[in-house]
């Protein structure tokens, strides 16, 4: 029998394929619904409903469970919410190495897009930085621009 | 619960967003500047991802894959708004257009998310959220621009004036929606276009941007009974020309 900790420590291996510093058990979208011998369950909740990486991300699930021994079924539920308050704490450290702002922690909905204007800057820290586009490369990256350090920066945008 | 009634409902949800997310990708290469490529792309992708999340619910009814549901109908099976399918036009006109779709899309996840059906207001309480950046998009620009050059303004108030009563037909009530405000799925259309308009009136308030007065309501419906304006069975040859071409393709 398979326990859950030891089924979250085999996807740690499991990358968000945009930002490959991430874990897909960090951004908080992968919870285990069903052990029962080698079938397990899985409920993998998208983060952005139109992310096209989502379907990278099943299939990496089912693979590195396959090459654990293990016989995965991977759902997919819109039904159910998403918030980047759902990253791990290891998960907002790794995004700040690999140079994306991390989303603020969001205490009340209606001020997610005064956030977006209070980032600080990833390479010096500088909180004196400008929101050049709240959309970016990928759906859950925003544009900045920091005044102290000149460089232009993304941000994982608060939702 | 009325499901039939539910379904009609599913099915103008996401054709509009799968039409209007096909209108918004048609700016990617072409936007006026950087910025504009990316956002409208972003909202394009954004749209498409909810039809998908919307055409799933169709599916747990019954209605086939969501790609059957999104590339296997013809025009004339179609509930979206006629609104949604005209050519993008000119910038300013896309521009006022999102818009006047984000915030009605606001006003109508807003209600999903008392809705009675489970599923559906468990999506709308997902997607509002998303939604704010798109709601962001919209007015940023509207007042950036309104606020810019004589021809900017010129540019943008015609633009208003040309969508604003085209905007109505997303408010189109059908036979069925009194079903589901009976079964409490959703709100009686014309409340949700009430409070649009308010909302609209209350946000172009800081700008210069004046609402055109219109007399009727009903100049564009069709959309919610599947008629459409010849502009929708072009989008959709142009949109489901892979699929058509190889129908095992492999996405």
């Amino acid at each position: 029998m398979y326990s859950t900790a030891q089924i979250l420590e085999w996807l740690q291996e499991v990358k968000d394929p945009e930002i490959p510093a991430l874990s897909l058990v960090d951004l908080g979208v992968v919870e285990i619904l069903n052990i029962e011998e080698k079938d397990v369950k899985i409920c993998l909740i998208p983060t952005f409903s139109g992310c096209p990486a989502l379907d990278y991300m099943k299939s990496d699930i089912e693979k590195c469970l396959k090459e654990k021994g293990l016989n995965p079924t991977v759902e997919v539920n819109f039904q159910k919410e998403w918030s980047t308050n759902m990253i791990s704490k290891q998960g907002i450290e790794n995004l700040k190495s690999f140079g994306l702002a991390p989303p603020a922690h969001i205490s009340n909905d209606n001020l997610l897009l005064k956030m977006l204007n209070e980032v600080n800057c990833p390479k010096c820290g500088s909180s004196n930085t400008q929101l050049l586009n709240p959309f970016g490369p990928t759906l859950c990256r925003a544009i900045h621009h920091c005044h102290d350090c000149k460089e232009t920066f993304e941000s994982m945008k608060p939702l | 619960m009325n499901l039939e009634a539910i379904k009609e409902l599913l099915y103008h949800l996401g054709d509009d967003e799968l039409i209007m997310g096909h209108r918004h990708s048609e700016w990617c290469g072409l936007g006026p500047i950087l910025e504009e490529d990316i956002s409208f792309a972003s909202m394009a992708q954004d749209e498409m991802g909810h039809a998908q999340a919307y055409y799933m619910l169709l599916q747990d009814l019954g209605e086939g894959t969501p790609d059957q549901i999104g590339f296997g109908r013809t025009a004339d099976q179609f509930f979206n708004s006629q609104f949604v399918e005209l050519p993008n036009g000119e910038y300013e006109f896309s521009l006022v257009r999102q818009f006047l779709y984000d915030v009605a899309e606001h006003v109508r996840l807003d209600d999903l998310k008392n809705s009675a059906y489970e599923p559906l207001k468990a999506l709308a309480t997902r997607l509002v959220r998303e939604e704010k950046y798109h709601f962001m998009h919209g007015i940023t620009w509207l007042a950036r621009l309104s606020s810019a050059t004589e021809e900017a303004k010129f540019r943008i108030q015609h633009a208003l004036n040309q969508a604003f009563p085209i905007a109505f037909s997303m408010f189109e009530p059908t036979e069925a929606m009194k079903q589901r405000v009976q079964d409490s799925v959703q709100s009686h259309e014309s409340v949700l276009q009430s409070k649009w308009l308010a909302l609209v009136t209350e946000l172009l308030s800081d700008t210069v941007l004046k609402l055109p007065e219109i007399n009727t309501f009903d100049s564009f419906y069709g959309g919610r009974m599947k008629k459409h304006s010849a502009h929708l069975a072009p989008l959709l040859d142009e949109m489901t020309v892979v699929i058509r071409t190889d129908p095992q393709t492999h996405w």
